[in-house]
């Protein structure tokens, strides 16, 4: 397991600085027009041939990558942050303020995820600027995405309120924030951490589907989401395998999430 | 019953505020006072101003949340403006479409989900319990929408992508749940005393795993919801999923908070009625 898990961080390291280096290596800019080869199959100028309109695939594979995996971790962070603001603190203070975020939580979490996130998504405006769809989309999932972890972090502060460390440092005579930064929060890290990488993975499906459903980044940017859009001119999994290339991308990066995750199971 | 009479109470609160919440962000999303026919330049300015008032009561959310609630107390829940007819006539007629859809999903997604963990415990064999492992990160890896899409492709029976998207986490739960059950320490008296591995599975291990997978019931029925929003918007199913869908990118405010509610009102009777068969259940078993 321990080399699995090795790997699994190999191979999301590689997957990052392939993304990350792509206007060194791509082929092409993601938007350039072929006009001329559209639809083509894989070829040396074309690594993973080009789309309906002509664009050079594995540009705006490695393009989209970058987008999809920096955004999903810039938006757990943030979801991760209202998380503990809202359950962490909630927690540590207890009582009304407890009873109102967990009820705020609760009212969250009675709604399908997917639901909440089109219902919201779709009534911002839709056609938008592609680098603003990226900056909604991810935003939206960050904000919409901290009801499941504030409940967990407030479930870890309650328990950090009543420890006996907790209460021997309020008889010390440390008191509010002094007492929830020195001995509340380093002891919800493992918590926190744990919380912030389960967001990745959720936020990348997440962005995906919204994506396929064509609420998500806009083109000519891509993203996994749009990218995936394609399977709905696909005609074969035979002869067009190089259109399932992002949709592999996605399974494994997804699934190395997942087993670096595996480890984490117990504060989650 | 007092614990009834309180978890219905929270319940309407619950709806209440939600039904308010989706109002006022469909009443303060950008674009709301515009609609699609005032562009229509077959339309002369006194219609436009017509169309203009008739949606000028919508403005105050306070008012026009009052208003659909006194209406809603009687039985109206308004007209969709995308589709022109009636929300409940809609909600009629798509309700038993995602119910079935979400119902035989959930139903194959479990069966799946509970044999395979139970195969996977039960054999204690690395590779059944790899193999079970691997199959459902893939599909955990999958978005809902991508395998609704590959089955549209495959012209598959479109509950199979429900019962997809809810089998690897259920599974995941319920195989960690029946390691933990199978290594309590009466399960080695009963195992040292000759008891067949059935007879512990069905006195020992089903009782003490029972209430808590009870419990995760209530959350499979919220990712199926979820699940048939895509399912549904891309097999070209009429249920409420897609009825979702289309009332998100039309931006129909009354079709929009009815399904708002409705949707949580099903999660919070799924919610709640599991965690109340999981306490009868634990109760009937002391």
């Amino acid at each position: 397991m321990r080399y699995l898990r090795k790997s699994a961080w190999l191979f999301l390291v590689l997957v990052a600085l392939a993304s990350l280096g792509a206007g060194f290596w791509a082929p092409a800019d993601y938007a350039t027009q072929f006009r001329e080869a559209p639809n083509s199959p894989p070829s040396h100028q074309h690594l993973l041939g080009t789309d309906e309109v002509g664009r050079d695939r594995f540009s705006r594979v490695l393009y989209g990558t970058r987008v999809s995996l920096l955004m999903a971790p810039a938006a757990a962070l943030l979801s991760t942050l209202l998380a503990t603001l809202v359950g962490g603190v909630a927690g540590y203070l207890g009582g009304w303020w407890e009873r109102a975020a967990m009820a705020a939580t609760d009212l969250f979490l009675s709604m399908p995820w997917l639901f909440l996130l089109l219902a919201v998504r779709a009534m911002l405006p839709l056609n938008i600027a592609p680098i603003t769809s990226v900056a909604v989309t991810f935003l939206l999932l960050g904000l919409l995405g901290w009801a499941a972890s504030a409940r967990v972090l407030c479930a870890g502060a309650r328990g950090l309120r009543d420890s006996d460390f907790v209460l021997q440092a309020r008889a010390s005579g440390l008191r509010g924030l002094r007492l929830l930064a020195i001995h509340v929060m380093p002891n919800l890290k493992p918590v926190l951490l744990a919380q912030f990488w389960i967001s990745i993975p959720v936020f990348i499906i997440s962005e995906a589907n919204l994506g396929i459903l064509g609420l998500g980044v806009e083109e000519p940017l891509p993203s996994w989401g749009s990218l995936l859009r394609e399977l709905e001119s696909f005609t074969s999994f035979g002869f067009e395998a190089w259109k399932l290339v992002p949709l592999g991308l996605l399974i494994l990066v997804v699934s190395s999430f997942q087993i670096i995750l595996s480890r984490d199971e117990v504060y989650a | 019953m007092p614990k009834i009479v309180r978890r219905l109470a929270t319940m309407a609160a619950v709806v209440l505020v939600g039904g308010l919440l989706s109002a006022t962000l469909v009443r303060l999303a950008p674009g709301f006072d515009v609609d699609e026919q005032q562009l229509d330049a077959r339309l002369s300015s006194e219609s436009v101003a017509t169309l203009r008032r008739a949606r000028a009561h919508d403005r105050n959310i306070a008012g026009f949340y009052l208003h659909y609630l006194g209406r809603a107390l009687r039985g109206d829940l308004g007209e969709s403006r995308t589709l022109n007819r009636p929300v409940r006539k809609l909600l009629a007629e798509r309700l038993p479409v995602t119910a079935r859809l979400a119902g035989f999903g959930l139903l194959v997604g479990w069966l799946c989900a509970v044999l395979l963990a139970l195969g996977a415990t039960m054999t204690r064999r690395v590779a059944c319990d790899l193999a079970a492992t691997v199959l459902g990160g893939i599909f955990l890896s999958l978005p809902a929408a991508v395998l609704a899409l590959l089955f549209v492709f495959a012209n598959a029976p479109a509950y199979l992508v429900i019962a997809l998207v809810v089998f690897p986490k259920v599974f995941s739960y319920t195989r960690n749940l029946l390691a933990k059950s199978y290594n309590l320490p009466h399960l080695l008296t009963a195992y040292a005393k000759g008891v067949g591995r059935l007879q512990v599975l069905i006195w020992h291990v089903l009782p003490v795993a029972g209430a808590q997978l009870l419990a995760v019931a209530g959350i499979s029925v919220s990712i199926a919801l979820g699940a048939a929003i895509p399912v549904e918007a891309l097999c070209g199913i009429a249920g409420i999923g897609q009825l979702a869908w289309q009332a998100a990118l039309g931006r129909d405010l009354p079709l929009l908070v009815n399904l708002t509610v409705l949707v949580t009102v099903i999660t919070l009777a799924a919610n709640w009625g599991s965690e109340f068969a999981g306490q009868s259940f634990r109760t009937s078993e002391a």
